[in-house]
């Protein structure tokens, strides 16, 4: 019996990951300056994101949308979500995300980096 | 054979409990997110435990009691029965060590509190509850003087992030505070007690239950938020999910002989957390000699049963399985 109840248990365990997909870190870094135009914004969560409801955003100082519009989940590493940049001009930028995890928790975000 | 067996069983709680990965149960308003706090109850309803909380302070003597080393082990658990609303059942086991005399152990009365959350702003980072709280009289030991009458608190919390501050001071938009404001009031306005003198002499004495005001904040400054949405400054685990905190608990009677005195502490500490509890220590720092005026430590482990087995905890009878605390 004990034994059946620590083979449950071990079952279990990994089904117990059910919780929300966080940032852990990203590039361009959060905050911080670069010294061209970036080719990509990419996040880095803690968790595997589901692709369709997985969405990154870039805009400039003004609010217009800088981005290429082609925000998608990385097909390899289903953690990493990231949409291309053309060249940017020196400013500030600010980044926003939405994820859903897998388990269907959704988290959403933003962070700023700058172009000198 | 049985001991690896229940070896294995903790080690797979250990695997599923203590994943370094950041938590986003309890307190999440916008893309803020708030620890339970060790010493003052925090404004959201969430589905969790804590236990223990363990609290150490040696309180200076008087005429009629040598200094005694009080040690408190406490358990809360609290429930939603909605999305706003929760109630929670505490318990307190008190030790009781009196220098140069035998120890005294005891369980404080049951209490019981209800807490609704009325107003939420993600963008701001902010919300409000009101609660009451109910000291149940006569569930406790008199041993540890447990009260014999009831004691009802409505209070009402806050919390409020920092986030929405201007981009020229980011660095303090990790920043949060919260607060609870109460106002304690005993059932019995006198307590009846008796007294005989060594000559057989009954003398009946009625003090006087003040009526209190109980007042407490905390100031956090997230580093998992200075991480994630202000600068990545390159901490690593785990100092990236740490919260370094100061709480203010302090109590004002507002009426008997001791009207308008306060007395409490104030309790710089940590909070780590993880992705489905966390860990807590604090120094308790006396603002006065009235009590003690030694520093005394308060630690806790604090379990979000929403993200352990959700559809196990978060079943409530009119909403069904809420999930896990979502970011509002």
């Amino acid at each position: 019996m004990s034994r059946l109840l620590a083979a449950a248990m071990l079952l279990l365990a990994p089904s117990w990951a059910v919780a929300h997909a966080f940032p852990d870190h990203s590039e361009p870094r959060v905050g911080h300056s670069v010294e061209a135009s970036p080719p990509a914004v990419r996040i880095w969560f803690d968790g595997q994101i589901e692709p369709v409801f997985s969405k990154l955003r870039v805009e400039d100082a003004d609010h217009r949308q800088v981005d290429k519009g082609d925000s998608r989940v990385d097909p390899v590493d289903p953690t990493v979500l990231e949409v291309g940049l053309p060249p940017l001009p020196a400013g500030r930028y600010r980044v926003y995300w939405s994820v859903v995890a897998r388990d269907g928790h959704r988290t959403e975000g933003d962070f700023s980096f700058r172009v000198k | 054979m049985r001991g690896k067996t229940l070896f294995a069983c903790a080690l797979a709680l250990a695997l599923a409990l203590a994943t370094f990965e950041p938590a986003r149960a309890h307190g999440l308003i916008g893309k803020r997110f708030f620890p339970a706090t060790l010493a003052t109850d925090d404004p959201f309803v969430a589905d969790e435990l804590s236990l223990p909380t363990i609290n150490y302070l040696k309180l200076r003597g008087s005429e009629d009691a040598p200094p005694t080393k009080q040690i408190d082990l406490s358990g809360e658990f609290s429930k939603r029965l909605s999305p706003d609303l929760g109630i929670s059942l505490g318990g307190t086991f008190t030790i009781l060590d009196p220098d140069g005399e035998s120890t005294v152990t005891g369980f404080d009365n049951l209490e019981i509190t209800a807490k609704y959350v009325f107003f939420k702003n993600a963008a701001h980072e902010l919300l409000l509850a009101g609660g009451l709280s109910w000291d149940v009289g006569g569930t406790g030991s008199k041993k540890v003087d447990a009260e014999s009458f009831n004691t009802w608190t409505p209070q009402l919390f806050f919390g409020k992030g920092f986030g929405d501050l201007p981009d020229q001071i980011e660095l303090m938009k990790p920043l949060a505070v919260t607060g609870v404001l109460g106002l304690a009031v005993p059932s019995r306005v006198h307590t009846k007690t008796f007294e005989t003198d060594d000559d057989g002499n009954v003398d009946v004495k009625k003090p006087l239950n003040p009526t209190v005001f109980q007042w407490g904040f905390s100031f956090q400054y997230n580093l998992q938020y200075l991480q994630s949405y202000v600068r990545d400054v390159g901490l690593p685990a785990p100092f990236n999910r740490m919260i370094p905190v100061v709480e203010l608990v302090m109590e004002t009677p507002v009426d008997g002989r001791d009207a308008g005195r306060t007395t409490g502490s104030v309790n710089p500490g940590i909070i780590w957390f993880g992705r489905y509890f966390q860990l807590g220590i604090e120094a308790v720092i006396p603002v006065n000699h009235d009590i003690t005026k030694n520093i005394g430590a308060l630690a806790q482990i604090h379990f979000y049963l929403d993200d352990i087995l959700p559809q196990v905890f978060t079943w409530t009878p009119f909403h069904g399985v809420l999930g896990p605390t979502q970011p509002q």
